[in-house]
């Protein structure tokens, strides 16, 4: 973590980023211990170990822009004004949801307003909305900028390659970030490609690329920032990749015994909400008692959101064949 | 009223909706300057300019997914593949995606992907292709194929104005073949209408596309037989008509379904459930099928004769069922 940048960024701020990674860390837990009580059906994928990709990345954006976020992004949704009530309203399949119980956790947890794209399973189709996002942008000569995510998995798909080569060809202001948390599901690494960094594949589309520690929210945002302000002044794409490793499974059901417990270790020493809690308490940005008064704030809101989220009605079987298609 | 050709309808589609729209733009291969590799688009581009008429590399994957996202923003976008054949590099983006978007989270996707669709062109196994059953097999897409100049103008504007995604498929055979007078105004042909093409009282003939001017020359030719014939132009699929079909059904007792894409799960295995289904009382002989076989389609003349229906095959067909 690079001292000088933080240093630029306001206590406030700081203490903000800190507010959004707990949140998002202690909303994950939540619905996985509702999980594994029963309380709900659905899969839910641990987001622990990439709170400060999606909250460093999203934090960049303003009013009008647009973001397409994948699984491992609540703490994204969170920032871009999605609330934890119908998070859970989501993930429990109630009328609440940004779905209505349509779709499962974060798959689908899309609400034009915010300008957040629900996402579907067959990632990295995000790239190719975003890129329409921001085609959007430039059609309107507007200057939003659109920020999507995709894992190390999903650059090995072919679309990955068209939807960057096309954002470069168009110079769309268009916001890449490759969370690479070195397991496509099972799959390590290694087994996926050959180099070191896939942010030098970036070179290949004639566009910027960079390599940052995913663990270091700071990094996130200095990254992002520079994509961002890039995007915005006509300058084009960045890919960005941010490397971490995913703390738990693929999801819930998931024990991940497959990843080897040094590996593990060493990365659980890098949990980036430690990480900058301790950053902030040595700067003197965080005590006991400002510690203290997040996590209160975190909890009441937790408990609320689970309450409306159970509050919420289930879905009425007879809507089950509406909607398939919009009538005006 | 001027005359025009099922291509020039599209393409005077296209400009009028252009005009009457902002939002409303055009993404493909070589659809720009080029004006599309069967000038669907020409004219266009010198209009309307690069951001409104965009040139894209090769990638329909990515492309498709721009106009999801684009569309979701409130764009119009009207996307060309250049053969229909190719939709298959895009898929994801159209039946995961845009198909399912309104119905999952409520977000309106107004997009139309058109295609150049259909053989009978010599133009081998991967320029002939009828894949409008995949599409139809996934709710929250429509699925629209005209047949005359006229509808192909009505259609697309209707296409182009509806709120969710449109499968258009153009029978290339058509492109170049028959003109006829179309309004130089705008005019919408409603999606989900079928139209009934010539009255008859013995047998109906139920088809799409090219295979449309194919039954109506079969129905000329079986009239002299004393055998009268009703043609329905389903023109769109999804939604279907069914009150057309079954109307037809009950009112003329025969029916022999006529498509040009292959026949296991094709689109008239469909039809013909709904017809055994809600008019089994009315059939004085099973519903009938004449469609490709369950082949690839062939290049040479002799064997992509053989593949495709024709009036021929359909005046021979409906002798049978009317022997029945």
């Amino acid at each position: 973590m690079n001292a000088d940048s933080m240093n630029k960024i306001p206590g406030k701020k700081l203490l903000e980023l800190l507010y959004w990674m707990m949140l998002t860390r202690r909303i994950d837990d939540r619905c996985e211990a509702l999980f594994k009580q029963g309380r709900f059906p659905g899969g839910i994928f641990s987001q622990e170990g990439h709170e400060a990709i999606s909250v460093g990345s999203a934090i960049l954006l303003k009013e009008g822009d647009a973001i397409a976020p994948m699984h491992r992004d609540l703490g994204a949704y969170l920032v871009r004004g999605m609330s934890p009530g119908r998070i859970f309203a989501q993930a429990m399949g109630r009328q609440g949801a940004p779905s209505g119980g349509r779709d499962v956790n974060t798959h689908g947890l899309g609400d034009l307003s915010l300008r957040i794209f629900g996402y579907v399973s067959h990632l990295p189709q995000s790239m190719g909305i975003a890129l329409g996002a921001a085609y959007s942008f430039l059609y309107r000569k507007e200057d939003g900028v659109a920020l999507t995510y995709f894992g190390d998995g999903a650059s090995s798909e072919g679309g990955c390659h068209e939807a960057l080569n096309l954002a470069a060809v168009l110079k769309a202001p268009v916001v890449f970030i490759l969370e690479n948390n070195q397991y496509a599901y099972s799959t390590p690494i290694e087994k996926q490609c050959l180099v070191e960094n896939l942010s030098i594949r970036a070179e290949g589309y004639g566009i910027p690329g960079v390599t940052i520690d995913g663990t270091d929210v700071i990094a996130v945002m200095e990254a992002t920032g520079e994509a961002v302000d890039r995007a915005r002044a006509g300058d084009g794409p960045t890919l960005i990749e941010c490397k971490n490793l995913r703390l738990k499974g693929h999801a819930a059901h998931d024990p991940a015994d497959y990843i080897p417990p040094g590996l593990l270790n060493r990365w659980k020493k890098r949990d980036p909400i430690s990480l900058f809690r301790a950053r902030l308490e040595n700067s003197g940005i965080l005590d006991g008692n400002k510690l203290a008064e997040l996590q209160g704030r975190i909890e009441a809101e937790i408990e609320e959101g689970v309450e409306w989220a159970e509050a919420s009605p289930w879905p009425e079987a007879a809507t089950l064949e509406k909607d398939v298609f919009s009538d005006a | 009223m001027p005359e025009l050709s099922y291509l020039e309808s599209i393409n005077q589609a296209l400009h009028q909706e252009m005009e009457r729209d902002e939002n409303v733009f055009i993404l493909g291969e070589d659809v720009g300057e080029f004006g599309g590799a069967f000038k669907a688009t020409a004219g266009l581009y010198e209009k309307f300019g690069r951001r409104r008429v965009l040139d894209t590399p090769m990638c329909e994957w990515a492309f498709i997914g721009l106009a999801n996202g684009a569309a979701m923003m409130g764009l119009k976008p009207v996307v060309e593949i250049q053969f229909a054949d190719f939709i298959s590099t895009g898929f994801d983006p159209i039946v995961q995606y845009a198909a399912t978007t309104h119905y999952r989270w409520g977000a309106k996707l107004p997009l139309v992907i058109r295609a150049p669709w259909g053989g009978g062109a010599c133009a081998g196994p991967f320029h002939s292709q009828c894949k409008e059953a995949w599409f139809a097999h996934c709710p929250g897409l429509k699925v629209v194929i005209p047949s005359t100049p006229h509808d192909a103008k009505g259609l697309l504007i209707s296409a182009i104005r509806d709120p969710n995604p449109v499968i258009f498929f153009e029978p290339k055979y058509l492109y170049r073949r028959e003109k006829m007078k179309v309004p130089l105004e705008t005019y919408s042909t409603p999606i989900g209408e079928a139209a009934v093409r010539r009255e008859g009282s013995d047998l109906s003939i139920i088809t799409y596309g090219a295979m449309v001017l194919e039954a109506l020359e079969a129905a000329e030719a079986l009239s002299e037989e004393n055998i009268s014939c009703e043609v329905i132009d389903l023109r769109t699929l999804v939604p279907l008509d069914k009150t057309a079909v079954l109307d037809s059904v009950r009112k003329t007792s025969r029916v022999l379904i006529v498509h040009e894409a292959v026949r296991t799960a094709g689109f008239g295995a469909e039809v013909a459930a709904i017809i055994s289904e809600e008019a089994f009382d009315a059939l004085d002989a099973p519903p009938a099928r004449l469609t490709a076989p369950d082949t690839p389609v062939p290049y040479s003349p002799p064997l992509e004769k053989a593949f495709r229906p024709d009036a021929g095959k359909i005046t021979a067909r409906a002798r049978e069922l009317m022997a029945y």
